[in-house]
């Protein structure tokens, strides 16, 4: 069923090599993009949102050409987009398409919930260690404050 | 532990915590040593701590070692807007060693970063207070001769005391039974809490304070603050349960020890002071062979 429903979408605008990021949350497409820092990238980048989906209702898309991202890099977008799947091209066919999973570590990309932690009163970037991987109880711990920024509490740069 | 920066308690390892204790006891034998001369020790009060500032300068002088720094964020760049990493790039260049204080949570940890020099950290906002964790420590094992298997009770405001929180991750390591006496409003946060659990070790939490006492290995006091309750009334109405009246010692096992961090204000009554349970004063004496005992292992003229 997935595999059809992409073929669909390589149909319209099929990329010969490089990446698609699909079943991203439709609200979440422009934080991957930031996260991904996409906006400065200077190849073809292909954004659609609100795609009809079995799987999930509505959801994103992101084609990149001839960009491979390593898993560390891709990975940081399974904070905001948990249920996004990787799909790497070659000549225009699937050579692998995996899941994103939650890494072990966030650097620069979430903002510590503390007002009072350094990393919100000094120019550095943010450190936490992933201590709740499940994606309805994700919690981040700050290397300088120590404390907890939970799902409900987190903001992204 | 040479070079190595204490910005946590969890930074040193069980087998650290105890060689440290190990050489404070030293140190409380023979305080006054030359052994620091050759050093210059930064003291980096960002916010003001007389307490703190003048045991770690004590701990410093007794040995030997030359002072430089500030006592209060008025006299220092800080004023004009410098940032942290450049105020601790710049004093890591005169000084063998830095000890500060700072009110933002994480300061210590982020100068230890940019700093080629170690870091103690001797207060980081509401975060930890590694020193004071040590000291409380050592005054444990010297009054219970052992940190294994103990009933400590902790009582007061557990959910801000930074104390409490570092005091109870380090005592993680050493099969202790913890109970937790506070305000319903003021209970120890679960991310401190995760730690006991961690360790599959046993937690009872209670409002009242006297049914606990019989139990009790240690009875750690803290201060509980008007401003941490929304409704004044709250706090009128809990203010008089967690204060510590001698007449409330009468059932208490023969080894009970009342430590404190100081300053008290109301929380355990005078009449304790006299009981040979109470502990608190010589606690805070502890504190300067503590840091005697962290600066020169870190500045690595003993072993
Ligand atoms: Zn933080």
């Amino acid at each position: 069923m997935a595999k059809k429903e992409i073929r669909k979408e390589l149909k319209v605008s099929a990329i010969e090599n490089g990446t698609v990021i699909d079943h991203v949350p439709s609200k979440s497409v422009y934080q991957v993009i930031r996260i991904l820092n996409l906006l400065d990238y200077d190849n073809l980048l292909l954004i659609g949102i609100n795609l009809d989906s079995q799987k999930m209702g509505k959801k994103g898309i992101i084609k990149v050409r001839n960009k491979f991202f390593k898993p560390a890099e891709i990975n940081k977008i399974a904070l905001v987009a948990p249920t996004a799947t990787l799909i790497v091209i070659r000549d225009f066919d699937v050579a692998e398409k995996k899941q994103v999973s939650v890494p072990d570590k966030v650097e620069e990309i979430v903002k510590c919930f503390n007002p009072n932690c350094i990393t919100n009163n000094e120019e550095m970037p943010t450190f936490f260690r992933v201590i709740n991987k499940k994606e309805e109880d994700l919690k981040l711990r700050c290397r300088y404050c120590e404390k907890i920024t939970a799902k409900d509490t987190m903001e992204f740069f | 532990m040479k070079n190595k920066s204490l910005i946590s308690i969890n930074d040193f390892n069980r087998e650290e915590h105890i060689r440290i204790l190990d050489l404070a006891e030293a140190f409380e034998r023979q305080p006054t040593q030359q052994i620091l001369d050759e050093y210059v020790v930064a003291s980096l009060f960002f916010e003001p701590s007389t307490r703190t500032r003048l045991s770690f300068e004590s701990a410093a002088s007794r040995l030997g070692a030359r002072l430089i720094g500030f006592s209060e964020p008025a006299s220092t760049s800080l004023q004009k807007g410098e940032s942290l990493r450049d105020t601790i790039r710049t004093i890591s260049n005169y000084s063998d060693i830095i000890i500060m204080r700072h009110p933002r949570e994480g300061s210590a940890r982020f100068a230890s970063e940019v700093a080629d020099i170690p870091i103690i950290n001797a207060g980081d906002g509401a975060n930890q207070h590694p020193t004071q964790t040590l000291l409380d420590l050592y005054s444990i094992r010297k009054t219970q001769g052992k940190l294994d298997n103990l009933d400590i009770v902790f009582v007061g405001d557990l959910k801000y005391g930074r104390t409490v929180h570092s005091l109870v991750m380090a005592f993680c390591n050493y099969n202790t039974t913890f109970h937790l006496v506070s305000p319903e409003v003021l209970k120890l946060p679960s991310s401190v809490k995760i730690h006991i659990k961690d360790k599959k070790l046993t937690y009872h939490q209670y409002t009242d304070l006297n049914a606990v006492i019989p139990q009790a290995d240690v009875i750690y006091m803290t201060r509980i603050q008007r401003e941490r309750f929304s409704d004044p009334l709250d706090y009128e109405k809990v203010k008089n349960s967690y204060v510590l009246h001698n007449q409330m010692l009468e059932d208490a096992k023969p080894n009970l020890r009342i430590l404190h961090p100081l300053p008290r204000v109301n929380e355990i009554a005078i009449d304790v002071d006299t009981n040979p349970m109470a502990y608190y004063f010589t606690q805070a004496l502890n504190g300067v062979f503590i840091r005697q005992a962290l600066l020169a292992s870190i500045l690595g003229v003993v072993e």
